[in-house]
C-alpha cells in the first residue's frame, strides 16, 4: 500500500445528522425504532468494508439545546439504546465493528462492563463503547441519584463549571478503568470444567478488582468471563484538553475535531502530549477526524442537497465537527491530506441516511481502494484486528503467562 | 357444567448457575457463547414456545469466603443477550430478570422499551429484589437498601417505569416529510416521578413500544411478593412444582385479583419445571437418577449440607453419615450471593428432619442430598408428562411452566420433539403462533396507557 492504512468508520445517528435529514425522499424516519432500520444501515456500512460503525445515544430526548428540551416538533425525537441496538445487529453481521455510545455520569460501571462483554460475545469480538459524560442538571434529574447543578452553555469558562467538568470527566477516566479491570478479572483459561475434581472454574484465576475512587468502589469479578477480545475497544470524543486527558489516560481510540490540516495537526500534538503524560506513549491510541459529510456525485449536486437540507430546517446546519460538502473523490483528497497530519482515520457522520452512508460505501470507498488507500476486504477477525490493536495480555495473569 | 379446555404456556429457561444444570456431560455445550442461547432459543420458537427466560446475576456466589467452584460459573448480561436474540428469532418472547435494587428506572425502563421496539413486541420483564451488602459491593450505592424496604421500592421502582412506559402515548410520531411535523404532540415523554425511593423528571427518550408495556413477570414466593403480584405482574415464576401445593397457590394468588379489579386471566401463574424423558417410563427412571448423581457430586452434596449447617463440612466424608454437630443457628455466614438459604427455614429443624430420613433409609450424606434436593418435577416417557403437564394446567395447580433443562444447549430438543405434538394433538399447546408479541401468546391485553392507571 502507498499509505498507511487508513481506518474509517460511520457514525450512525437516526436519520443522519442534519436535522431535516428525515425529510429526505428516500429517508426512512417511520423505521427508526425499529430493528429491520439498524440491521440495514450496519449491513450496508459492512459491505462497504468500513471498520465499525458508532451508535449514538443519551439519556435525554433529543434537542437542539445542549442543557434542556426544546419543545421542537419539527426534528426526530425518540431514540433506542445503543447497546442493544448493536446486539440486535451482531448475529446478523460477521465483520464490522460495532461501538455504541454510553453516558458513564449517572450509570453503573459493573452493568456496563458485562453488557459490552456480552456484545463482545455476541458479535464474536467485534465490540466497543464510545464512553460519555453527562453533564447536564436535566440529566441527572433523569436519574434522581445525584445532583448536577445547572449553568448555561456561556457559563462554560467560570471556575465552577471547570471543576466540576473536570471532575466528571476524571470520573469517566475511573468507569473505564473499571470497565478494563472486570474485563480481565477472568483469565481467558479460567474455566476447566474438570470433572475429576467436580470444579467449573479454576478460582484462582478470578481475580477480585477492588476498585477504590474518589466516587465509587468495585470489587468484582465480572459475573462475565473475560470477552473474546481480552478488552473491546473504547473510544471518546473530544474537543478540549480534558477531554483528550481521558482519552490519554483510558481510549483505543480519541475523535477529534480538526477545522483544517494545521488543526489537525496541533490537535495530534496535544493528544500524544497527553498520551506521554499518562505514561501511554507506547500504547497504539488512535486519533480520528470526525467530519459530518454531504456528499453528491458532483460538487454542485452535493451543495445542493445540502441547500435543501437546511432550506428544510429553516437555517443552516452547524456542527462540533468539520463539515465537508463535495464528491467522494473531494473527501478522498481531504481525508489523505489530512491523514498525513498524524490522523490515523476519520470517523464520517452521515448528514443523511441512507443517501450519505451509500455514498460512503459507494463511491468514496472505492475511490480510496482505487488510490491503494483502503482494505479490499476484510482482513482481521475482531475489531482490535482491523485497527492494528494486539489482544492484550491479561493485567491479572501471572508475568510470562500468555494473553 | 364442563370446564372449558385451558391452552397451556411454555417457555425455556436457559439453565443456569447451580446444579441443575449438567456441565460436566459431553454433550454439555457453551454457557457463554452466544450460539448456545441462539440454539435453546430456536428449538424453543420451533416447539411454538410463548418466550425463553435468562436469569441475572450481580456477583458471583461465594462458599466459605471462596467463589463457589462447583457448579456454573459466570454468565453474560441479560438485555445484550435479549436483543441479540430478537436477531434470530421472530415470534419468540424474550424475558430477563432485572434488578431493582442496582438499578434505576430511569435507564432501565429504556432498555426494556428498547428490547420490545427491537424485537417487535416480545419483551418481558422479571422483577426481583435483593438488598444484600455482598452483592451491593459491585455497585456504586453499596448494600444502601435495608431488606424491610426491598418490596416498597421494587414496587416504587415498576410503578415509576410504568409512568416512563406511559409517557408516550402511541400517536405522537407523525414524521410527515411533506409539512415538516414530525412529533405531534411537544410534550412527549414528560414524567415526573415523586416518592420515597424515587425523584425523577424529564422526557422519557423512548417512544411507547409495541406492546405498551413489557409483560410482567414476579418471582418472590412471599406474602409481600403474592400481593405485588396480583396487583402489578402479569404473570409468576412461582416454584411450586406439586399438584397440591401448586393448586393451593394458584387459589390463593387468583385470589386476590378481584380486590385490584383484575380477573383471574389476568394473571398468568407458571412454575420453573424440569424433567427427564425416556422411551418408557422405567427407562426415564433411570436416566433421572443418572442425572441426580450428575448434578450432585460429593463435593457438592458437602457444600450444600453446609448452606443448611451454616459451618464448614469440608473434613466430611460425603459418602459417610451427616455430621454429628448441629447446624449454627446463628447469622448466616457460610453461604453468599445464593437466595435458597433462606428457603430451607429453621435449620436445627431441618437437620432433625434429614437426619430421621437418612436413618431410615440409610442414607449417606450424598445420598441424602439427592433425596431432599432438587429431584426433577416431570419423569417418564413423552405421553407421561404430556399427560403430567396436562393435568396440571387443567385442574389449576399451573397456566404452564417455565421448563429448565438440565444440559446446555440441547436439553430441550427432546421435549420439543416429543412432548410438544403430543400436547398439539390434544388441543392444549398452539400448533401455530397466532400472535406476533409476547401478550398474544400468553393471551393479555396490550397494555393501554389510558386503561391501566395502576
Amino acid at each position: 500500500m502507498a499509505f498507511a492504512p487508513l481506518h474509517l468508520a460511520v457514525a450512525l445517528e437516526g436519520a443522519g445528522w442534519h436535522p431535516a435529514a428525515w425529510r429526505e425522499p428516500a429517508a426512512l424516519p417511520d423505521e427508526l425504532l425499529t430493528g429491520r432500520y439498524w440491521t440495514e444501515l450496519i449491513q450496508e456500512a459492512e459491505r462497504g468494508l468500513i471498520d465499525y460503525v458508532t451508535i449514538e445515544d443519551a439519556h435525554a430526548l433529543q434537542s437542539s439545546l445542549p442543557d434542556r428540551p426544546d419543545e421542537r416538533i419539527d426534528q426526530v425525537r425518540g431514540r433506542l439504546d445503543a447497546v442493544l441496538i448493536a446486539a440486535r445487529v451482531a448475529p446478523l453481521t460477521r465483520h464490522i465493528g460495532l461501538v455504541s455510545t454510553a453516558s458513564v455520569t449517572h450509570t453503573e460501571p459493573f452493568h456496563l462492563s458485562k453488557a459490552i462483554a456480552s456484545l463482545d460475545y455476541a458479535a464474536k469480538g467485534r465490540a466497543g463503547v464510545r464512553v460519555k459524560v453527562a453533564w447536564s442538571a436535566y440529566e441527572a434529574a433523569l436519574f434522581g441519584r445525584r445532583p448536577i447543578p445547572a449553568f448555561s452553555i456561556e457559563e462554560h469558562d467560570l471556575p465552577l463549571v471547570r471543576e466540576l467538568i473536570q471532575v466528571l470527566f476524571e470520573e469517566a477516566a475511573d468507569v473505564v478503568e473499571v470497565l478494563r479491570r472486570l474485563w480481565d478479572s477472568w483469565e481467558d483459561d479460567a474455566e476447566i470444567r474438570d470433572a475429576s475434581t467436580g470444579r467449573f472454574i479454576d478460582r484462582d484465576k478470578l481475580h477480585y478488582i477492588d476498585f477504590e475512587g474518589r466516587w465509587f468502589h468495585v470489587k468484582g469479578p465480572s459475573i462475565t468471563p473475560r470477552p473474546p477480545q481480552g478488552q473491546p475497544v473504547v473510544t471518546v470524543l473530544a474537543h478540549d484538553t480534558v477531554p483528550y486527558r481521558l482519552a490519554a489516560r483510558a481510549a483505543d481510540i480519541v475523535y477529534v475535531t480538526p477545522t483544517d490540516w494545521p488543526t489537525a495537526q496541533a490537535i495530534v500534538a496535544q493528544v500524544r502530549a497527553q498520551q506521554e503524560i499518562a505514561r501511554r506513549g507506547h500504547e497504539t491510541l488512535h486519533v480520528f477526524g470526525d467530519l459530518v459529510v454531504f456528499l453528491g456525485r458532483t460538487a454542485k449536486e452535493a451543495q445542493q442537497r445540502k441547500q435543501r437540507l437546511d432550506e428544510a430546517a429553516g437555517e443552516e446546519y452547524t456542527s462540533d465537527a468539520h463539515i465537508f460538502t463535495g464528491t467522494a473523490a473531494q473527501l478522498a483528497d481531504l481525508l489523505l491530506e489530512w491523514q498525513a497530519a498524524g490522523l490515523s482515520g476519520f470517523r464520517l457522520r452521515p448528514g443523511a441516511i441512507p443517501d450519505d452512508l451509500a455514498a460512503i460505501t459507494g463511491a468514496l470507498v472505492p475511490e480510496l481502494q482505487r488510490r491503494g488507500a483502503f482494505r479490499r476486504e476484510y482482513d482481521a477477525e475482531t475489531l482490535r484486528g482491523l485497527l492494528g490493536l494486539p489482544r492484550p495480555v491479561n493485567r491479572y495473569a501471572p508475568t510470562g503467562a500468555a494473553s | 357444567m364442563t370446564k372449558p379446555v385451558k391452552q397451556i404456556h411454555l417457555a425455556a429457561h436457559f439453565p443456569g448457575v447451580n446444579n441443575t444444570t449438567v456441565w460436566s456431560d459431553p454433550a454439555a455445550g457453551s454457557q457463554i457463547e452466544f450460539e448456545s442461547f441462539a440454539h435453546l432459543a430456536r428449538t424453543a420458537e420451533r416447539a411454538k414456545f410463548d418466550f425463553l427466560f435468562l436469569a441475572e446475576g450481580l456477583r458471583l456466589r461465594e462458599q466459605n469466603g471462596l467463589i463457589y467452584d462447583l457448579d456454573v460459573v459466570g454468565r453474560p448480561d441479560t438485555f445484550t443477550v435479549l436483543a441479540a436474540l430478537a436477531a434470530v428469532t421472530e415470534r419468540l418472547g424474550l424475558a430477563g430478570t432485572i434488578n431493582s435494587t442496582f438499578n434505576e428506572p430511569y435507564e432501565v425502563a429504556r432498555q426494556f422499551a428498547s428490547l420490545d421496539h427491537l424485537s417487535g413486541g416480545r419483551a418481558a420483564w422479571n422483577v426481583v429484589t435483593s438488598w444484600d451488602a455482598f452483592t451491593g459491593e459491585n455497585f456504586r450505592r453499596g448494600g444502601y437498601l435495608p431488606q424491610e424496604l426491598r418490596y416498597e421500592r421494587a414496587e416504587q421502582f415498576l410503578r415509576a417505569a410504568f409512568t416512563l412506559f406511559d409517557s408516550w402515548h402511541g400517536d405522537e410520531i407523525l414524521a410527515d416529510k411533506e409539512s415538516g411535523v414530525f412529533l405531534r404532540d411537544p410534550q412527549a415523554g414528560q414524567f415526573a416521578v415523586r416518592s420515597s425511593q424515587f425523584d425523577i423528571a424529564g422526557h422519557f427518550n423512548v417512544p411507547r413500544s409495541p406492546q405498551g408495556r413489557p409483560v410482567i413477570f414476579q418471582a418472590g414466593d412471599s406474602d409481600a411478593g403474592r400481593e405485588f403480584a396480583a396487583r402489578s405482574a402479569d404473570a409468576i415464576f412461582s416454584r411450586h412444582g406439586t399438584l397440591e401445593a401448586g393448586r393451593a397457590f394458584y387459589a390463593d394468588v387468583k385470589g386476590r385479583l378481584a380486590k385490584f379489579g383484575r380477573r383471574a386471566d389476568e394473571l398468568k401463574i407458571l412454575p420453573a419445571a424440569t424433567f427427564v424423558l425416556g422411551d418408557t417410563d422405567a427407562e426415564a427412571q433411570e436416566k433421572a437418577h443418572a442425572v441426580r448423581l450428575q448434578q450432585v457430586s460429593g463435593p457438592t452434596a458437602l457444600r450444600f449440607l453446609e448452606q443448611v449447617w451454616n459451618r464448614d463440612l469440608s473434613d466430611h466424608d460425603p459418602d459417610g453419615p451427616l455430621p454429628e454437630i448441629d447446624p449454627d443457628p446463628g447469622e448466616h455466614t457460610v453461604a453468599k450471593g445464593r437466595a435458597s438459604v433462606r428457603m430451607f427455614g429453621d435449620p436445627l429443624a431441618t437437620a432433625a428432619k434429614w437426619r430421621a430420613l437418612a436413618d431410615a433409609k440409610k442414607l449417606s450424606i450424598r445420598q441424602l442430598v439427592i433425596e431432599v434436593s432438587g429431584r426433577q418435577n416431570f419423569i417418564g416417557s413423552p405421553a407421561t408428562i404430556a399427560a403430567q403437564i396436562n393435568e396440571f394446567v387443567q385442574t389449576d395447580a399451573s397456566d404452564g411452566f417455565i421448563l429448565v433443562p438440565h444440559l446446555t444447549p440441547g436439553g430441550l430438543d427432546e421435549f420439543a420433539d416429543t412432548v410438544v405434538p403430543l400436547l398439539q394433538e390434544r388441543g392444549v399447546f398452539r400448533a401455530e403462533y397466532t400472535g406476533t408479541t409476547l401478550r398474544e401468546h400468553l393471551g393479555l391485553e396490550r397494555a393501554s396507557w389510558a386503561k391501566r392507571r395502576r
